[in-house]
């Protein structure tokens, strides 16, 4: 599969896919299955672009994004990839929230969700039950004006632990905050609330993405990894191709997973677009990024059981400009246990703390390298809590901050949940604007996740199908 | 196609996308979202099938046409019935 040669390709293809996120995969999965030739271009030299995973000294496998998905993603496994990928999906029963305000396990759906805001909370049962049936009628042609915090202050005014409660999670899935839209908080939080929390079983992201390169092979589709797109062709206001390593391949249509900014700016050129649509683009504002802290824990060794997913803080109440800063103290756990690899038989655990890219970006190296050192320390340290003597168990530990994801994924900003709700109607009217070219990929808080990006690869997908067809 | 063909196409194809589904009792004047489980993303599948298959296309704006059984047969008989 990997290689820098492009020898092995052919000179023109139905459609190219520069990327291969989960949106990217599963767009050209599905154009595969439309009988179109395809071409996947990957600028790094694996697939799943942030659906990744790699490899350390010990044994480890750190999984990066695999912290939990809506049951939907079973559906979308089954219909859009195989049986067999859907089959593995399991859910995730022990989420924990623990918090200087409240603290429990639940599995996250809306019967516990209701039990534990009508016993725990004391929300009378009437307002819980209208609340759930609000947001799971929203839809994305609903009024988008009013803002997830207007919600939550309709239903529970002035109860800062049930809106903590409601948002952290969600906070943690998609970067979105109170200040965005009610529908893409209303949207993404039903699609977990239907059925819970869910995750892959048997193999981590690491077989899920060999599972889904297989099946593309299967379907005919070529794949190129470590070729990054230098340029979308635009000859007469239509794509006629991508240049990668010089070379020019043609294509009728090309669907971009890479970051919608930088899609426009640079693959494309700002030159190639109408002055009222580049006013458009120019508003969309870049999701936040992440710190990850991932620490494995020695071979032969135990942990007990404490979850699958913990959101924890120490910080009095909830705040969602202070989860993106440096001095944080609210983080998600993802506990891996051998259930998930396991071939291995080995335990791991990976902190997630949403992060600005600004904090990062312009330290000098030394500093750099002590913010990461002080991150570590940290994280640990709240570990301990939960994990009490962790550090005698563990023999890896290393730490990603948003120059890390900015690196590996190339996003702008290493933004880890790509843009806020503009982006959405940017990234659907490209093929208005210059008809051939498709975006795909992580949009306007909805098609976030993993299973926002795979849906949003198919809605792609029957787009481009529908425009090779004219 | 005639118009039985077509609504026994359309089961067939929504018995594919939903094979967990009971179709047997389904009613044709009423939206099939509130008859069985059917989500957007099922729709869509709707639709890319009968492209796929028929070389159909149902332009978006259309969508309403099919929220019911007998709304969609209406609505795909012109275009299938040389199928």
């Amino acid at each position: 599969m990997a290689g820098d040669g492009l020898k092995d390709i052919k000179s023109e293809y139905d459609v190219i896919v520069i990327g291969s996120g989960l949106a990217g995969l599963t767009c050209a999965n599905m154009l595969a299955k439309f009988d179109r030739s395809v071409l996947i271009l990957e600028q790094h030299t694996k697939l799943g672009g942030l659906a990744t995973w790699f490899k350390r000294k010990g044994g480890h496998i750190f999984d990066v994004s695999l912290h939990g998905f809506p049951a939907g993603m079973i559906k979308t496994c089954r219909k859009y990839w195989t049986p067999e990928i859907a089959k593995s999906i399991v859910q995730l029963k022990g989420i924990r929230f623990d918090n200087p305000q409240f603290s429990f396990s639940t599995t996250f759906d809306v019967n516990d969700f209701t039990r534990i805001m009508t016993d725990n909370f004391k929300i009378p049962r009437e307002i819980v039950d209208d609340f759930f049936v609000t947001v799971r009628g929203m839809n994305f042609y609903d009024d988008q004006t009013m803002t997830t915090g207007e919600l939550f202050n309709k239903f529970f005014p002035g109860r800062e632990d049930v809106v903590r409660l409601l948002m952290e999670p969600i906070t943690y899935a998609n970067g979105s905050t109170l200040d965005d839209p009610a529908i893409s908080y209303g949207i993404v939080f039903s699609n977990f609330m239907s059925k819970g929390v869910y995750t892959f079983q048997g193999g981590g992201t690491d077989k899920v993405v060999g599972d889904m390169e297989t099946e593309l092979i299967k379907n005919g589709v070529d794949i190129k990894t470590g070729s990054p797109a230098e340029k979308i062709v635009i000859e007469n206001k239509k794509t006629a191709g991508v240049v990668v390593n010089g070379k020019t391949i043609k294509s009728n249509a090309v669907v971009s997973n890479g970051n919608l900014i930088s899609t426009i700016r640079n693959l494309i050129g700002y030159e190639n677009f109408s002055e009222k649509f580049i006013e458009e683009v120019k508003k969309v504002r870049i999701n936040n990024s992440s710190c990850q802290v991932y620490i494995g824990i020695k071979k032969g060794e135990k942990i007990d059981y404490i979850g699958d997913l913990l959101f924890t803080s120490t910080a009095e109440k909830f705040d969602s400009k202070a989860l993106c800063s440096k001095n944080i103290t609210s983080r998600t756990f993802s506990i891996y246990y051998p259930a998930t690899r396991p071939e291995t038989g080995m335990y791991s655990v990976v902190s997630s703390t949403n992060a600005n890219y600004q904090d990062w970006a312009y330290l000098s190296g030394e500093e750099y390298r002590a913010s990461k050192e002080e991150l570590i320390e940290s994280t640990l340290n709240a570990l301990d809590k939960y994990l009490p003597g962790i550090r005698g168990k563990i023999d890896w530990v290393e730490a990603a901050t948003p120059k890390t994801f900015e690196s590996y994924t190339l996003h702008v900003d290493g933004s880890s949940f790509g843009t806020k709700f503009e982006g959405l109607k940017v990234s659907m009217d490209l093929p208005t604007e210059l008809p051939g070219v498709f975006h795909t990929g992580s949009v306007g808080i909805i098609m976030s996740g993993w299973l926002g990006a795979a849906n949003y690869g198919v809605i792609t997908a029957n787009n481009v199908d529908k425009y090779l067809r004219l | 196609m005639t118009r039985e063909d077509i609504r026994s196409t359309i089961l067939e194809v929504i018995a594919d996308i939903v094979p967990d589904e009971d179709l047997s009792a389904l009613t044709g004047d009423v939206r099939i979202r509130d008859q069985i489980e059917l989500d957007s993303m099922d729709f869509l599948d709707i639709i890319m099938e009968l492209r796929k298959r028929y070389g159909v296309e149902v332009p978006e704006d259309d969508y309403m046409e099919l929220a019911t059984l007998d709304g969609s047969v209406n609505y795909l008989e012109p275009r299938m019935k040389e199928i």
